[in-house]
């Protein structure tokens, strides 16, 4: 059973990892990634929501939502999947808050730090990917904790090496017409060329 | 020397500001400081002299190579003479094959010259292609862009071709070339400011995007109709026998491809032009860290955390002989470091000043993070048989937050001291 979960954490970080294997959460992670202190801090947000939503989430597709799910309230036949985007969003928009009430009231330079791209949590793609993967693949409570932490924890390990990358970028000397975003970009390209060395090994 | 120089200072003013040539400055600044000292000194107070300079730098890297260049062209031959002896055709087809008769030299394994000159053949297109195609790329950013041409573009147009194996379309030789030297190197701005190692790249996008010639039994030996696994692709497919030791069981597969230890160290087995010979990249290893050029912490940390993971591995493949699937875990340490590319990557790639590490601790961790991936890659990932390029790329991915890291642990400690 533990290797079962440790195969899945593995797998999380480094194989699917959500920013370098599938792209999720481009916005935040291409905008908020100029800086490994900020990078580091929403990595960690990330990770924390990341964790708490999709078990959540998936309490509430197996009790509520799926197939026969309401049988233990005498509705056996109901199907309430219809409903799953919309559910699993007001979960992570409300975790969303309570964690920017949580950093403004403790940790107010980190708050500062991350700025609007906190509240923007709520619609990172990365996120909502990470239920919907959780729903797709049939997992269980225990392996979406897992896989909760783990694929938060790869797209915080992806921001931050794009963060350390671009802290060295300063010295470079790019073409003024790919300044900014267009050399993000092809930097965030190159580094999914090096994480293609865990494509296909099977866990 | 005398009248280069004067003929370089003849034509000088065709380049400079106002001249018919202006906008091929750079290209008559690189070839004037390729051969004499730049007469540009620094103006401010504190510098330092020394005439080792980056081009010098580059060029020792280039004549380091010059070993596993030689075992390119010779080992590319020799494996070529010994398959048309195996599958008995006695000359090699198209133009190659009237070269060497022209020369005289035939197609026998036994002759020095024949092997050479038959490897030559398929070394020196390819490397003609990358300088050319690379060169051409390199010149037309630099005019455009008016920073000066740099020597940096002689290495990676020396590491790329001996990476490839000798059987590579010469046009993805171009198109390999331009994504690494374009992507890889001049969008950051040239050598120096890039952070993914040029060659690899170049490497990695071609072993991506046209796996069917950069990877499986066929493309090692430069000989149609003959084909043979690698020592790592041989082990990698190999069957465990249930009641067999771990090393009879190795010994078997190499002795099936024909391969001895000392064969592998020396460089007389299948794989990519210049990879094969861990003798030769010693010598350049010797070079590179007798000169200074090369950072000897990253050679013996990526050694030793490919040697000890390996080890690791190997353990756990002999004492679970019973219930192991994957044979690579069969693979004894001591093969792993004379098998592919890793001596070759550890000493040449992973060495590259601009891509590594840049603080001495952290130099110890990225070595050891790239021997470690290698040997993971080369174990647990079964769609790669080989692993240090993607290990290296993946290091150097790194290499910045470990800087960064080292640097913060740096200022905390002096905050410390200073505090008390």
């Amino acid at each position: 059973m533990f290797e079962h979960y440790l195969s899945l954490f593995i797998k999380s970080i480094f194989i699917e990892n959500l920013a370098l294997a599938f792209f999720l959460g481009m916005c935040t992670f291409l905008a908020v990634s100029k800086t490994v202190k900020t990078a580091v801090g929403l990595g960690i947000a990330v990770t924390v929501i990341q964790t708490i939503t999709v078990p959540a989430n998936n309490w509430i597709y197996n009790h509520l939502l799926r197939e026969g799910a309401l049988a233990w309230a005498g509705y056996p036949h109901v199907d309430l999947t219809f409903v799953g985007l919309i559910s699993y969003i007001g979960v992570i928009a409300a975790m969303v808050q309570i964690l920017e009430m949580t950093l403004d009231r403790y940790f107010p330079p980190l708050y500062h730090a991350l700025g609007i791209f906190l509240p923007l949590i709520t619609v990172n793609c990365a996120i909502l990917g990470g239920s919907l993967f959780m729903v797709e693949r049939d997992y269980t409570f225990g392996e979406s904790v897992v896989f909760g932490f783990g694929s938060g924890l790869g797209w915080a390990l992806a921001i931050t090496a794009l963060a350390g990358i671009r802290e060295k970028m300063k010295y470079s000397d790019v073409p003024d017409g790919l300044k900014g975003l267009g050399i993000t970009f092809i930097t965030v390209g190159l580094m999914a060329l090096a994480f293609m060395a865990f494509g296909g090994i099977q866990l | 020397m005398k009248p280069l120089r004067s003929f370089l200072d003849r034509i000088r003013p065709l380049f400079e500001k106002g001249g018919k040539l202006e906008k091929l400055y750079p290209l008559y600044e690189g070839i004037d400081t390729f051969f004499y000292t730049s007469g540009e000194v620094t103006p401010g107070p504190s510098h330092v002299r020394d005439s080792m300079d980056l081009k010098r730098m580059m060029i020792t890297v280039v004549i380091a190579l010059v070993p596993c260049m030689f075992m390119a062209m010779w080992n590319t031959g020799y494996q070529a003479n010994l398959a048309m002896q195996s599958l008995d055709i006695s000359t090699a087809p198209g133009w190659r094959g009237a070269v060497l008769e022209g020369l005289g030299v035939g197609c026998s394994p036994d002759s020095f010259w024949s092997n050479f000159v038959h490897g030559a053949l398929y070394f020196l297109p390819i490397y003609l292609v990358c300088m050319v195609v690379g060169g051409a790329w390199e010149v037309l950013f630099s005019c455009v862009r008016k920073h000066e041409i740099n020597e940096g573009f002689f290495v990676t147009g020396a590491l790329f071709p001996l990476t490839l194996p000798p059987t590579i379309p010469l046009w993805q030789v171009a198109l390999g070339i331009s994504f690494g030297v374009v992507f890889g190197k001049e969008v950051f701005g040239g050598t120096g400011r890039n952070f993914l190692n040029p060659a690899l790249t170049a490497r990695a996008f071609l072993y991506f995007a046209y796996p069917a010639h950069m990877s499986g039994d066929s493309i090692w030996t430069a000989v149609d109709g003959f084909s043979r696994a690698t020592p790592l692709g041989a082990q990698a497919v190999a069957t465990i026998q249930q009641g067999v030791s771990a090393s009879q069981q190795f010994a078997e597969t190499m002795q099936s491809i024909h391969v001895t230890w000392s064969q592998a160290f020396l460089g007389t087995i299948q794989g990519s032009l210049g990879e094969t010979s861990a003798l030769a990249c010693l010598i350049g290893a010797a070079i590179l860290i007798l000169t200074g050029i090369g950072s000897w912490r990253i050679m013996v940390s990526t050694l030793l955390g490919a040697y000890v993971f390996s080890w690791l591995l190997y353990g756990v493949g002999v004492t679970h002989l019973d219930s192991i699937s994957n044979p690579m875990f069969l693979m004894p340490p001591h093969w792993h470091l004379v098998t592919g590319g890793l001596a070759f990557g550890l000493v040449f790639m992973a060495t590259d000043p601009v891509s590594a590490s840049m603080t001495e601790t952290g130099k110890w961790y990225y070595g050891a993070l790239i021997g470690i991936m290698t040997i993971l890659i080369r174990v647990v990932n079964p769609a790669y048989p080989e692993g240090v390029m993607l290990a290296i790329l993946f290091g150097n991915v790194f290499a910045p937050l470990i800087d960064y890291f080292v640097i913060q642990a740096n200022i905390r400690r002096r905050l410390a001291r200073n505090a008390a």
